[in-house]
């Protein structure tokens, strides 16, 4: 069954499984893998992108529930790398492994659209489903203060 | 007294690699001669324009890196070494991974090594490869060498101010004779302009915009996907299965099943699906029907393993080493401790779960590994495809996590034996709960600790008892094991100075898979060590960081127990360093808000020192920890910002095991699954973290580990500074602080 979705910017229109989750639609259908499986249940949000600019876990999230949705990966964030919030991860030096930061990214930038200068608990309720097993939280809260402009409160 | 031989870390890792060579006999795969390799390449270095320094024509400078990004950082610290010695500008530099040839890169990527074990070869390598720019630059120029140096990526002639790129030297260059590296001139590091600097990751870019390659994110013209039912129970097997509603899902391409693999390789075997998505795949896994023949394993619970903790505690154990006489010391004394430590198994839940991608064609082999040892990697799969290992390519990716978990062959082993069958390229992917009930685990271990404190404040003697679940006993051949090479570590010499100072040990049995856990044996030991002497403090009504200093004593050398001729003596000179150091900047015994108290750690591993400061409060039966001032001496620090990153990531790691995570067992198999009932620190849980770095003109040690031993100790000795609990189990439950 086709579903037609905008995806960063495009529109895409994909023959799979109604119930397929759209990361494995993004991965594995259309190769795009910056979006990554950790858990497959919701729990760890590597899996982050933006659908109609909220943050989602495309784990969970069957594609045909995007249908005529926008869909924006880490790979339409910015053509450049340029996002604020992906400046200001390189400024901190943010990632270790990696792996976690895509996801890290969208839910930042998610919370940013949302709130200009985020506090520190704004940032923790926000982040708060996005694990990082490397432990860079720290760097984290610091580049999403540096993305709004803010020191932090 | 008596001693037992017992091997650091690196040296395990070494004679790891050596028993999988012997291993690999019996399974009829070739003999790795990666030792061979060590020794020749130690005689006669490879020229380092093609093992390290690859130059084009139109100068652009591309520097290797022979050991695996996990995220420690080492795509970046290893080139730095290189790019120092050739005074490169950093920012034009290129990086690229090695291809596994283990004629000219060593092993794997583990033991907090691959900085300390590559410092002096890459700086000679770096140097060598210099001299050569400058001898074929002063040859263009037909002048003395001596009027000629490095400078900005090429060669600069000092009277006749001309200057010639690496990329225009570098033909005449490469045909020169490589120099000696024993006698090759090194750096005067008061010029490092590179090393010792902060420094951005390399590969940070494409870690921010979704480019950066996984082993999962290979993609393969071509290729298929598949998962693996594994036996839930450890040790089981499959029985039989009926693969009719697998093949049915849309999708699913073919099911069919593969052996388990003992020793080395230590896989379950189990029931593959193979589809044309991932998705698909688990799908098709779900419509399995399958029984398996349990094992000898299947009653096996944590209940019945503490019994036999107990059971073995309630005897004598194997004496590693007796100074004195400990018992008799203890019952002469008034002030006395006698507690007991227990830790759980441990799962690394890495990022990116297990995976990799094979294909075997008839004429060779190519694949796509996320591993800490590409070249065992390599190794299993000529052995399993049996074709002969230089035709077998293995592509390094990067990993999402490691620690310690991609050293294993499980995940490589199982992918070659399905791309055997399917003679396509195939990911063998493995889903959360497949990565958290078949890992290798941190041991679960029992700690019976008792000492004594005399009447002058003076430690009259300490006495460990151990029993646990052991890593080498999943290595050792039958009869020859020493099951507390892999559990003791530092707890065996300690730097706290007493003349009665007893170490037992005993090995309980499981069928749980053990392995390297981020830090190993010490994220117990420094646990044990550093919680008992605060433990002692107390008893002896003094303050815990002056009880240390005082234990600690003179300078002096405290020679590796274990490994005396090998492993770097502990300098206590260099502990007191890191202790006073933190000290100062938490400061110790500042006053705190109400309800705030410190606690205080230092540890020795992987050859560095490390101490912390914990600042907690406990509200409403939870801990709350607000900051940990860490002073870390890791000798030369190659890239100050990446130490630091790894030290704040360490602690991250150690407070997972002490608040929240524990693989528990029943039934023989794994009770937990995903985050959900193996919970993570989320960023809301993250203390304020500062890390300082002595400046030190001392050989780079380890640092991707040492960071975690202090943070559990620290942390529990505030707490007991708080509330006047001591935490002796793990993880951490609300009755205990209760």
């Amino acid at each position: 069954m086709a579903t037609t979705f905008t995806l960063n910017g495009k529109s895409t229109t994909v023959n799979v499984d109604p119930q397929m989750p759209l990361l494995w639609v993004l991965r594995d259908t259309l190769d795009l893998t910056g979006t990554k499986f950790g858990c497959g249940m919701a729990l760890c949000g590597a899996c982050t992108v933006h659908i109609n600019g909220e943050a989602a876990r495309s784990c969970i999230t069957p594609v045909s529930s995007v249908q005529g949705k926008k869909v924006t990966t880490i790979e339409g964030l910015s053509a450049d790398g340029s996002h604020p919030v992906q400046k200001a991860w390189i400024a901190e030096d943010v990632p270790q492994c990696g792996y976690c930061q895509s996801g890290q990214i969208m839910s930042a930038a998610a919370l940013l659209a949302k709130k200009q200068k985020p506090t520190d608990a704004d940032i923790d309720d926000a982040m708060s489903g996005n694990i990082c097993r490397c432990g860079t939280y720290q760097r984290i809260r610091k580049a999403i203060h540096r993305a709004a402009g803010s020191t932090g409160a | 007294m008596s001693s037992t031989s017992l091997l650091d870390r690196r040296s395990f890792l070494k004679n790891t690699a050596a028993a999988g060579a012997g291993l690999w006999i019996a399974f009829h795969l070739p003999v790795s001669n990666a030792q061979e390799n060590a020794a020749k390449q130690e005689k006669k270095p490879p020229n380092p324009l093609n093992a390290w320094i690859h130059v084009s024509p139109d100068n652009h400078v591309t520097l290797i890196v022979g050991k695996s990004e996990m995220g420690q950082g080492i795509m970046t610290a290893l080139p730095m070494i290189l790019a120092e010695e050739l005074s490169l500008d950093w920012k034009t530099v290129r990086i690229e991974q090695a291809p596994t040839d283990p004629a000219i890169y060593d092993l794997g990527t583990g033991g907090s090594g691959s900085v300390a074990g590559s410092y002096l070869p890459l700086r000679r390598a770096g140097a060598a490869a210099r001299e050569m720019f400058i001898t074929a630059a002063a040859q263009h120029w037909n002048v003395n060498r001596d009027t000629c140096v490095a400078k900005d990526g090429g060669i600069l002639h000092g009277a006749r101010k001309n200057f010639l790129t690496y990329g225009e030297l570098a033909d005449a260059a490469s045909k020169l004779p490589v120099p000696d590296f024993k006698t090759v001139p090194l750096k005067n590091p008061s010029d490092f302009t590179i090393v010792g600097h902060d420094t951005r990751r390399y590969e940070g870019i494409e870690k921010i915009n979704g480019t950066a390659k996984f082993g999962i994110d290979s993609r393969v013209p071509g290729m298929q996907y598949a998962v693996i039912e594994r036996c839930p129970i450890f040790g089981g097997k499959l029985k039989s299965f009926d693969a009719a509603k697998a093949k049915a899902v849309p999708g699913v391409i073919d099911v069919f099943s593969i052996d388990p693999v003992g020793t080395s390789a230590f896989t379950a075997g189990g029931v593959v699906v193979i589809a044309d998505s991932s998705w698909a795949a688990m799908q098709g896994r779900k419509a399995l029907q399958v029984s398996w023949d349990e094992g000898p394993h299947a009653s096996e619970s944590s209940d019945s393993l503490r019994q036999q903790f107990l059971t073995n505690a309630a005897k004598p154990g194997k004496v590693v080493r007796n100074d004195g006489d400990a018992d008799a010391a203890i019952s002469s004394a008034t002030k006395k401790v006698d507690v007991v430590y227990e830790f759980p198994f441990a799962a690394h839940a890495t990022m990116e779960p297990m995976n990799c991608t094979v294909h075997i064609r008839p004429d060779g082999a190519e694949a796509w590994v996320p591993t800490q040892a590409p070249q065992w990697a390599q190794d299993v799969i000529a052995g399993v495809s049996g074709l002969p290992r230089e035709s077998v390519i293995v592509h390094t990716t990067l990993m999402g996590g490691g620690f310690g978990r991609r050293y294993m062959g499980d995940f490589v082993m199982e992918a070659a034996q399905v791309a055997k069958v399917t003679h396509k390229p195939v990911m063998v992917l493995w889903t959360r709960e497949d990565d958290m009930q078949h890992d290798f685990y941190r041991p679960s271990s029992y700690h019976h600790l008792s000492g004594a404190v005399d009447t002058n404040g003076n430690l009259a003697a300490w006495k460990h008892f151990q029993t646990s679940t052991s890593i080498d006993a999943m290595w050792s051949p039958k009869g020859k094991e020493t099951p507390e090479n892999s559990e003791f570590a530092t707890a065996i010499f300690i730097p706290y100075q007493t003349p009665n100072y007893r170490i037992e040990y005993a090995v309980a049995q499981s069928g749980v898979p053990r392995a390297w856990w981020r830090s190993v044996e010490h994220s117990t030991s420094g646990f044990v060590v550093e919680s008992f002497v605060d433990e002692l403090a107390a008893a002896a009504g003094a303050d815990p960081l002056a009880f240390r200093l005082r234990l600690i004593g003179d300078d002096r050398t405290i020679p590796d127990f274990g490994n005396p001729k090998e492993g770097k003596p502990l300098v206590t000179s260099r502990l007191k360093g890191v202790l006073n150091l933190a000290a100062q900047k938490a400061p110790w015994g500042n006053p705190l808000p109400k309800g705030h108290a410190q606690g205080i750690a230092t540890y020795y591993s992987f050859e560095s020192y490390t101490a912390c400061v914990a600042e907690v409060s406990v509200e409403n039966g939870a801990i709350k920890v607000h900051r940990l001032v860490y002073a870390v001496d890791c000798g030369r620090p190659i890239n100050p910002n990446g130490v630091a990153a790894q030290v704040e990531g360490a602690a991250i790691y150690g407070l997972s095991a002490a608040l929240y995570d524990a693989i528990t067992i029943r039934g023989g198999r794994v009770e937990q699954s995903n985050f959900n009932d193996y919970a993570m620190p989320r960023i809301a849980d993250t203390p304020k973290t500062e890390v300082y770095v002595v400046p030190s003109n001392e050989e780079p040690t380890g640092i991707g580990e040492p960071g975690l031993p202090v943070v559990v100790p620290a942390i529990c000795n505030a707490v007991f500074a708080a509330t006047g609990k001591r935490l002796r189990r793990f993880p951490i439950r609300n009755e205990d602080l209760a």
